[in-house]
């Protein structure tokens, strides 16, 4: 672990009660969701944490509790540091609290998150889908979610595939 | 077998907040752009709020160009998924391969040899170029300057010539393999790139002869489409967009990868963060570029171009007439691809248009559990609204063109 990180991450350990492991380089800190803001306003304010690259979510199931881990990827541009953070959601109603008013463009990547995996963000100030249509249904990065395809409409079974459709009148 | 379907609804209240007051009330006009419009680059769409030319606001709406990539590539094996990755931004289809085969030389942390990393740089910076002439192209003649986007596509073919020749393809590359390269370079391949190093230098004074200076050029574009490094930095901004306010942020110097340490260059910056700034410092780019390249070429080494671990590359075809293992291998690599140790990392490159990162977690399968792309056209776009306030139609033309997105790179 690179020697500047250390301290950081036996901070985030004491105060946080994180989890913190180390692959091929890449440290990441397992927290709970409760102690995502405060920690990354520390992460933002204390150790010049400024920009926050990405934020994206893996998907477990069958497993339930967790079922989701979102993933917080830091920078920080005067140090050259890089750190991970974890948080776990469970499968059922998966809620996480926003990074909006600590990370503006923590904005669309929650609005993705939503859109692909149906987490909810509270306190977000526009949770509508980005990606994918507004009238669609379902979430189309969750495991569960398959990768489908859709039968070719024919003139014989035309009417019966058009009204699976979303403007169909069922 | 009809399903039933409930359509989500989306009030009006629910969209009201994304314009000011004097929208509802009627005093200023909604006007959408695009997504088919020529200075949008691609199928964005643009909700603006006008009060007469001016812009009070600007909600991008992106998605047009959504292809479900990351989902496509958890259902294929590593080696088939990566033609997925030349789709993403397809005006860098060197660099989506580069960044996705460090994600996973890092996972399983497969060595690439010298010669194959100093290639892999040349063809990179080349990219570079190449991409920054679409730039260069499309942004001038979104300000009306319409001589030096003929100029700017003659010479890429130039440099898609070069990619034809080591790869077969001009643009969808997928010559950088996981453990090094897919062949080694043609014997051209040193001659056709010091024919670019010859003649590129001039070509670049020539479209700076035709833009820098040029008056109409300043006007449109010098004091346009301003953001601070503060505000670039928190609104994620990487690549020229950030560098034109002031941060000398590139990944290339910062956490070199690939023997990028080897070679002398300068990270350009400007400090004006204006459209002006960030045209000269994609510029000098193009410049530094070229010092790279001819840097590798030169000290070009000899030997393999990828791993001789034959779990994770094929074998070469003399071999499978004479070796059963190679056989083995070669059978067990194209039916079932090879398995990579569980565990999660993030690798990101810097790709003409900024940081592309890729997350990649596994659960040591022969396919990718997850695969993220942290592309940069996403959050320089998202940076975008900012630059935009109180400026005219015509100015955010001129600003689309200078944050440089690829819409492929936005969507995924």
């Amino acid at each position: 672990m690179d020697k500047q990180l250390q301290p950081i991450v036996q901070k985030l350990k004491k105060e946080f009660g994180a989890e913190v492991t180390e692959f091929r380089g890449d440290v990441q800190v397992l927290l709970a969701s409760e102690k995502l803001i405060a920690a990354s306003l520390k992460l933002r304010d204390e150790f010049d944490f400024a920009l926050l690259s990405t934020i994206t979510a893996v998907d477990y199931w069958p497993e339930e509790s967790p079922r989701f881990h979102i993933v917080y990827v830091f920078n920080s541009l005067s140090k050259n540091l890089q750190l991970m953070l974890r948080v776990p959601v469970a499968g059922e109603n998966p809620t996480i609290p926003t990074l909006t008013e600590v990370y503006k463009n923590a904005n669309w990547r929650e609005r993705e998150l939503w859109d692909m995996f149906g987490i909810k963000v509270d306190g977000h100030p526009d949770l509508r889908r980005l990606l994918m249509p507004d009238d669609w249904n379902g979430h189309p990065l969750r495991k569960d979610y398959p990768l489908g395809y859709e039968e070719p409409q024919f003139t014989f079974n035309y009417e019966e595939i058009d009204l699976s459709k979303p403007h169909g009148e069922v | 077998m009809t399903t039933p379907y409930t359509i989500p609804e989306v009030t009006l209240d629910e969209i009201k907040h994304l314009v000011s007051q004097r929208a509802i009330d009627g005093e200023t006009v909604l006007l959408n752009m695009g997504p088919q419009h020529p200075s949008t680059h691609g199928v964005l769409r643009l909700l603006l709020e006008l009060d007469g030319e001016t812009v009070v606001t600007c909600v991008p709406d992106i998605g047009y160009l959504h292809t479900g990539i990351e989902k496509n590539m958890e259902s294929k094996t590593y080696i088939k998924a990566e033609v997925m990755t030349d789709r993403l931004d397809y005006l860098n289809t060197v660099g989506n391969n580069f960044a996705y085969c460090l994600a996973v030389e890092k996972m399983i942390e497969l060595d690439v040899p010298p010669r194959a990393q100093a290639i892999r740089v040349i063809l990179a910076e080349l990219q570079r170029i190449a991409s920054h002439l679409i730039w260069l192209a499309t942004s001038a003649l979104d300000v009306a300057a319409m001589s030096v986007f003929l100029y700017a596509f003659r010479e890429r073919e130039i440099i898609l010539d070069v990619l034809e020749l080591v790869s077969g393809q001009r643009m969808m590359t997928t010559y950088i393999r996981p453990g090094g390269l897919w062949r080694d370079v043609p014997v051209e391949f040193d001659a056709a790139v010091r024919n670019i190093l010859d003649t590129f230098p001039k070509r670049i004074d020539e479209y700076e002869d035709l833009l820098t200076k040029n008056p109409l050029f300043l006007d449109r574009t010098m004091g346009i489409g301003k953001i601070s490094a503060e505000e670039a930095i928190q609104w994620g901004a990487t690549g020229a967009t950030l560098r034109g306010s002031g941060p000398d942020w590139d990944l290339r110097k910062k956490r070199p990868y690939s023997g990028y340490e080897q070679y002398d260059f300068e990270v350009p910056t400007a400090t004006e963060g204006d459209v002006y700034a960030r045209y000269l410092v994609r510029i000098r780019e193009m410049r530094e570029a070229l010092k790279i390249v001819e840097q590798a070429l030169n000290k070009l080494p000899l030997g393999p171009v990828s791993t001789n671990d034959y779990k994770y590359v094929p074998p070469p075809r003399s071999e499978l007439g004479v070796s059963m293992e190679a056989l083995i291998h070669h059978f067990k690599l194209w039916t079932e691809g090879f398995n990579v140790p569980k565990g999660s990392v993030y690798a990101a490159v810097e790709s003409p248009r900024g940081e592309l990162g890729v997350f990649l977690e596994s659960d040591g399968g022969p396919k990718p559990f997850r695969i993220h792309w942290r592309t940069p056209s996403y959050n320089n776009l998202e940076a975008m609204p900012v630059m935009t306030e109180g400026l005219l139609i015509a100015d955010l033309v001129a600003i689309i063109g200078s944050i440089d997105i690829v819409l492929g790179d936005v969507d995924r």
